[in-house]
């Protein structure tokens, strides 16, 4: 069994996130990690081998140099190598963009199945998995909140707001998970060691076949206009509650004609 | 002037309020025209409302794995519809599946695709609420045919009644389309209270219930809302994961967020910092949600919403 799992390196949602002059995210002024939603990927991928006894993990990412890091935490949790896109033609690169980058790895690597997080932490679109899937031909089970792989096939629980739907792919395919599938594990001090001697092979767009004008900010099929900061909420008024807090509620949404 | 595709989203020919905002947005830009996918009856219960709301066109296309398979179908029937429509944009709620199918779209017409528009001028700039609602950004597609999955309240549904032309459309779909199969589907229990990401007002319940969401729906019902929780709250088991507010749940903006017994954590902000109006119930007065409440109560929930649901019923009589 051989997975591939697809990470991406965040801008920690806890600090100060902040756009470039060129309305890009900064990717590098601001602290980053792991993306919270990959971890379950990680930790899914994860369980998958430990359940069939055998196979290996790689992990893929896109990121300027500091998306390392990413990797070095996945493989601190468990797997056997990464590969990091790393180009300086990649900044700006959108959804569609980072599809085709991911796609042209995906094509040099042996796989029976790509897991990916539900959505990025930064962008958030959920779009990138289907697109690498239909890219690929592949088949995809999406937003998973269980995942078992058996006799060439992946099934998966999808929670909609009208149904639960269980759903069945048949390897090789594409599976995205959510954060119902599980807490990840934390990397134990072996794992964190380990994962210093794991390989992590980098290619660049050329080691790809990718033109610098298909990705990067110049290539990218959508484009930020204009960024605001919008301002911080004021705290309003604040009352202890001292026997009539239901009733200054009550006041308060009947001066704001909710009531 | 252009027709502006805009996929239905509907239950069994039941057709959800946000499509009925996308056809409103559709006519700022150009001719809406819908895209209905399902069997010949739903669409008959479908079309009335369509029309009402200014659908000039409706393309239907019947495949029973649109029912049978997961979103692929749609994508590739969508699709086919576009080559044929040769539209200015196409339309589609940023749900889940919306945004599935518009980011298959994007690759397979070669177009850039934009989600979670929370507002859509005529020149198709989006606006979108990004980093937990700390930011909003303008953007636009600048190649292919512009693809938008716009979020629910996005636009007040305006009517507009014509009578839609409609136009089947056949499709042969790929076997790869049909290759995730949809084995059993358990359909969920409806609760009868509005949807959550379309109400007017969201009552939410978190840590501090202790696993009573009693007086959180009960306030619910007293104004008519929709409840919601945090992540503590559905990670714990309390309340069914579909309600849970916030980064990995629903991004809701209504009107007015009551907020009980949560903390604030960015995970659930990002869920809810856009509302209107927000007010907090909250046992710990250093609570973070306090900093973004218009009005917030430093005491038990389980006595100060009894008390505001029965002041609430007193009011409206």
């Amino acid at each position: 069994m051989k997975i591939v799992v697809l990470v991406k390196f965040v801008p920690d949602a806890t600090a100060a996130r902040a756009f470039g002059a060129d309305h890009t995210t900064d990717r590098v002024g601001v602290d980053g990690l792991l993306s919270e939603l990959d971890e379950y990927a990680v930790e899914q991928a994860l369980q998958v081998i430990e359940a069939a006894g055998e196979g290996e993990i790689t992990y893929v990412t896109m990121g300027p140099e500091n998306a390392g890091a990413a990797l070095r935490k996945a493989l601190s949790m468990g797997g056997d190598q990464a590969v990091h896109v790393l180009d300086d033609a990649l900044h700006g690169t959108d959804a569609l963009g980072t599809s085709l980058v991911l796609a042209k790895v995906l094509e040099k690597l042996e796989y029976d199945l790509v897991v990916a997080g539900m959505a990025s932490t930064d962008g958030g679109m959920s779009v990138v998995p289907v697109m690498l899937a239909e890219r690929l031909g592949l088949p995809a089970a999406t937003f998973a909140s269980t995942l078992s792989v058996a006799d060439g096939k992946a099934t998966i629980r999808r929670d909609g707001d009208l149904a639960s739907e269980t759903v069945e792919v048949t390897l090789p395919a594409l599976v995205s998970v959510t954060d119902q599938t599980g807490e990840a594990r934390y990397p134990s001090f072996k794992g964190i060691m380990a994962a210093k001697k794991k390989p992590v092979t980098t290619y660049t767009l050329a080691d790809l076949g990718v033109a610098p004008d298909q990705v990067g900010l110049g290539g990218a099929a959508t484009e930020v206009v204009e960024v605001t900061a919008r301002p911080p909420r004021q705290a309003g008024v604040k009352v202890n509650d001292e026997g009539d807090g239901g009733v200054k509620l009550a006041e308060f949404l009947a001066s704001q004609k909710f009531i | 002037m252009s027709e502006i595709l805009v996929l239905v989203e509907h239950d069994s020919g039941a057709v959800a309020k946000p499509t009925t905002e996308l056809l409103t947005l559709a006519r700022r830009i150009g001719t809406p025209a819908a895209v209905f996918l399902g069997s010949q009856a739903d669409l008959a219960k479908a079309s009335e409302t369509l029309g009402r709301y200014g659908a000039e066109k409706v393309y239907a296309v019947d495949d029973p794995a649109f029912g049978e398979c997961l979103v692929a179908p749609k994508a590739e029937a969508l699709a086919a519809v576009a080559a044929q429509a040769a539209p200015g944009a196409v339309l589609v709620t940023a749900s889940n599946e919306g945004r599935e199918i518009a980011g298959r779209l994007a690759v397979k017409l070669g177009s850039g695709v934009l989600t979670d528009a929370v507002d859509l001028a005529a020149d198709l700039t989006a606006k979108q609420s990004v980093f937990a609602g700390s930011y909003v950004v303008s953007s636009r597609v600048r190649t292919g045919t512009p693809i938008v999955a716009v979020k629910p309240n996005a636009a007040t549904p305006e009517p507009h009644e014509v009578t839609p032309q409609q136009v089947p459309v056949t499709v042969e779909l790929s076997d790869l389309a049909k290759a995730a199969r949809v084995t059993r589907r358990a359909p969920k229990e409806q609760t009868g209270r509005p949807e959550l990401t379309e109400a007017a007002i969201v009552v939410s319940g978190g840590r501090g219930t202790g696993g009573d969401f009693g007086p959180v729906e009960a306030l619910a019902d007293a104004l008519g809302a929709a409840v919601g929780a945090s992540r503590a709250a559905t990670d714990a088991g309390w309340y069914p994961h579909a309600f849970q507010v916030g980064q990995t749940g629903k991004t809701v903006s209504p009107q007015l967020y009551v907020a009980n017994g949560i903390s604030g954590a960015i995970q659930h902000r990002a869920g809810m910092q856009t509302s209107k109006t927000i007010v907090a119930v909250n046992k710990d007065a250093e609570a973070p949600i306090f900093e973004l409440a218009d009005f917030g109560v430093v005491g038990d929930l389980f006595a100060v919403l009894p008390q505001l649901t029965e002041e609430i019923k007193k009011r409206k009589g």
